[in-house]
């Protein structure tokens, strides 16, 4: 596969994988950050039951983000994941406390409760630790003899925070517009409420993020206002605008779709945004998508794989998606 | 403490609980995909009743499988970012190909195969269940494959910037110890969950001898450990011999042997001294050692002395890990002989004696997989990637405070949300499966295992 640019296209596959995690395991995270918004035992038995068959085929993008880094960018993963320590650490013992309560909310009656805050302090947790380990990263990493060269709470900014708590609202947002699809009556209206109030924080958050970016280095500054580049991002601000007037009209409308769809827009036009920052770099500003890539045969093997089974993957995750369909409710489908 | 002790504690630990829930997963994968088809095939009710007893607890011990395997997939950057640099153009790929034939296979399916029998219809969902038990499969292979290159490395060679690179991608996924590795481990994941399944039986057989899906189950699992527990042994001297081919410091190790033989003797019991390298109050048997591991009565077994001191594994540790691993074996082979015994004499379900067995054995198979990796992973020290990569020139740059306090939050974390896990797996375990002997109709022959060979062995439950 010579003349072929293999570390571009593993750049392009790993921004995938992550965009797919954030977009498919961002709504059901987002279930659980409303989760104690919502009364009701009903109510709450609905919420898990609309995400519970999906949520861990949702978090499997995230091990292959992961893994695929440790593969393909190796040195990327070795450097990015110690800068990043704690975010993760945090993140992952999130995971673990929601992930658990799928399974042991159903188990007891006395303490469902526990479980019930275990689903959502986890939901929202791991999503902060997410936006951070985000700010974190756009924020820029030092490098020195293939290590991370910063120190332990380089993470913690203002910055990060902020992109921390934008990504909490970002993910109510697709939650609350994925029970707008999912559920009907109070349950629905409820999240009309919930998802007009998370469009209005994450947009106005998005705005404060988009910018302050160009101003954390020169590189960001040069790709959004420098001539020519200026012309890769000026559509980006201006398809934003759209995605967020299809929302706004969706749930005035009081569509059951369009909010869901509009949101996944949102994120992925923001994704875009990100992408032109960090390009070429992979950890921003110190290592470039080449120097951090293994060597082309082991891009080219994995590359193999990814080919013919990424289309069967989303194949049955679309057709599990399928089976799924149509309204939830509280005790279809569940067999506890 | 220094970070390097505590970045391993953090490993042995996170792994050591992890590893409790895939081994269970895979045997009880194929379990369930066993009693799907039989309900398929057969039309009976008991295979349904005995399935959906088992999804609940499979779908418990799945996902504190999927949480605690995500540490796993992020721990190596977190602490060990330098073995991550330098392997990952060899493993990574490796484990990119568990992720994709493996994880989402399970993940994809899970969801139809506990919600969706009465959406998809009884054909899809035995589909549903066999491919979850494809993905156990797949997922068990690959690691095992990562794991094995770090034992036996082949296939690869080391550029400029320090960095294990494939010369030879067959070499590195079938490298010399994977097929033993594999199969020692795929038959430990059925032992598991056959003596697991066999002390719920049993338990219920305890309570009432009635129960129909009681009787299923412990005669399947019984089948098990009087199948598989002789070929596991097999399996396990085979895998020794291949390690003492390619590892023989392992070997050393684990049978206390500090000085060079031939025809050595098995020490039963003793306790290694690392220190003055000899083995004190040691029990032997002459040349038995030998002709275990060569075959031979005057076979050449390495001691430990062979290596320099700061390439040993240590020997306390090896020693009697590996005989915690081999006792159980044995009491695994001695349940499955016994159980064997009554079937034949058509008492394998009124002899409370051998219930009261399986219950004290139920947990055997996970602590044997527990003593056997410990085994293997304390044998491989003080390497990463054996003989080439030191443990300690593969931590991360990381402070003994970040790693400390991530230790304590994950002991923490995982004692209270496992426990309580553990505490809601045996609470449904504590369940009588299907209906009660009492709602049985008074005529119907109790028949439990109709279709296995059981009841032509059994005159005494036959009809």
């Amino acid at each position: 596969m010579t003349g072929v640019d293999l570390p571009f296209i593993w750049a392009g596959l790993i921004a995938f994988a992550v965009l797919a995690y954030v977009m498919l395991d961002g709504f059901d995270l987002g279930v659980g950050i409303l989760f104690l918004f919502v009364s009701g035992e009903k109510n709450r038995d609905e919420m898990m039951n609309s995400v519970a068959p999906v949520w861990d085929g949702n978090e499997t993008w995230l091990v292959l983000g992961g893994g695929g880094l440790f593969a393909v960018f190796p040195l990327a993963y070795s450097i990015i994941m110690p800068a990043l320590y704690a975010p993760i650490i945090a993140m992952l013992l999130a995971l673990i406390f929601r992930g658990v309560a799928f399974e042991f909310r159903w188990k007891t009656e006395r303490r469902q409760y526990l479980w019930d805050w275990a689903f959502a302090g986890g939901s929202i947790s791991a999503a902060l630790a997410q936006g951070v380990a985000l700010g974190a990263l756009v924020q820029g990493i030092p490098e020195a003899n293939r290590a991370y060269a910063g120190g332990w709470w380089d993470w913690l900014t203002p910055f990060s925070v902020i992109t921390g708590v934008a990504l909490v609202g970002g993910y109510a947002l697709l939650g609350a517009s994925w029970l707008i699809y999912k559920t009907e009556g109070d349950l629905q209206a409820r999240a009309y409420r919930y998802a007009a109030i998370a469009a209005t924080t994450t947009l106005a958050l998005i705005v404060v993020v988009s910018f302050w970016t160009p101003f954390l280095n020169a590189h960001y500054m040069a790709r959004w206002f420098a001539w020519p580049q200026i012309l890769y991002g000026a559509p980006v601000p201006l398809m934003l605008a759209g995605a967020a007037y299809a929302l706004f009209e969706g749930l005035r409308l009081r569509r059951e779709l369009t909010p869901f769809l509009a949101s996944l827009a949102l994120f992925v036009i923001s994704y875009i945004g990100l992408g032109i920052s960090f390009y070429p770099f992979i950890v921003p500003t110190s290592v470039t998508i080449w120097e951090a890539a293994a060597p082309d045969n082991s891009l080219e093997f994995l590359l193999f794989g990814v080919s013919v089974l990424l289309p069967i993957i989303l194949a049955y995750t679309g057709y599990s998606y399928w089976v799924f369909r149509g309204k939830v409710n509280a005790h279809a489908g569940s067999y506890h | 403490m220094d970070a390097l002790s505590l970045a391993r504690a953090q490993f042995a630990f996170t792994v050591s609980f992890h590893i409790v829930f895939p081994v269970f997963s895979i045997g009880l994968a194929s379990y369930l995909a066993v009693l799907n088809g039989l309900s398929l095939v057969t039309g009976r009710e008991i295979f349904l009743e005995a399935f959906n007893y088992w999804k609940k607890i499979f779908a418990v011990a799945f996902g504190m499988g999927v949480v605690s395997g995500i540490v796993m997939s992020y721990q190596f950057g977190t602490n060990w970012s330098v073995f991550s640099d330098k392997v990952g153009p060899v493993l990574g790929p490796l484990m990119g190909y568990e992720v994709l034939s493996a994880f989402f296979l399970e993940a994809g399916f899970l969801g139809v195969m506990l919600f969706g029998r009465e959406r998809v219809g009884p054909k899809l969902h035995f589909f549903a269940t066999a491919m979850v038990a494809a993905g156990t499969f797949m997922s068990a292979f690959w690691i095992l494959a990562v794991n094995s290159w770090m034992q036996t490395p082949a296939g690869f060679a080391i550029n400029d910037k320090g960095q294990f690179i494939v010369v030879d991608w067959f070499a590195v996924i079938f490298n010399p110890s994977l097929p033993y590795r594999l199969v020692h481990m795929l038959l430990a994941a059925y032992l598991t969950t056959a003596f697991i399944v066999g002390a719920v039986g049993a338990l219920h057989l305890l309570r009432d001898r009635r129960n129909r899906a009681a009787r299923l189950m412990f005669s399947m699992a019984m089948w098990m450990a009087t199948i598989v527990a002789p070929l596991q042994i097999l399996a396990g001297d085979a895998h020794g011999v291949n390690t003492l081919a390619h590892q023989p410091a392992k070997i050393a190790a684990m049978e206390g042997d500090f000085d060079t033989h031939a025809g050595a003797p098995l020490i039963l019991f003793g306790l290694p001294n690392m220190a003055q390298e000899r083995t004190d109050y040691a029990i032997e048997i002459p040349r038995l050692g030998s002709l275990i591991l060569t075959h031979s009565f005057d076979g050449v077994v390495k001691g430990l002395k062979e290596w320099p001191v700061q390439d040993r594994p240590n020997a306390a540790i090896l020693f009697w890990s590996f005989r915690i691993m081999v006792g159980l074996g044995f009491a695994m082979l001695g349940l499955g002989v016994w159980s064997l015994y009554l079937r034949l004499r058509g008492r394998l379900f009124d002899t409370p004696l051998l219930h009261r067995a399986a219950i004290l054995m139920g947990p055997s198979g996970i602590m044997a997989v527990l003593a056997g990796w410990v085994t293997t992973e304390a044998g491989r020290q003080p390497y990463t990637v054996y003989g080439l990569l030191r443990t300690v020139g593969s931590i991360s740059p990381i402070g003994a405070v970040a790693v400390g306090s991530s230790l304590l939050a994950f002991v923490v974390v995982y004692f209270t949300i496992f426990g309580v896990g553990v505490f809601y797996i045996l609470r449904l375990m504590n369940k009588p499966p299907s209906v009660s002997a009492g709602e049985l109709p008074k005529n119907e022959p109790i028949r439990a295992a109709g279709l296995l060979p059981a009841p032509i062995l059994e005159p005494a439950a036959a009809p």
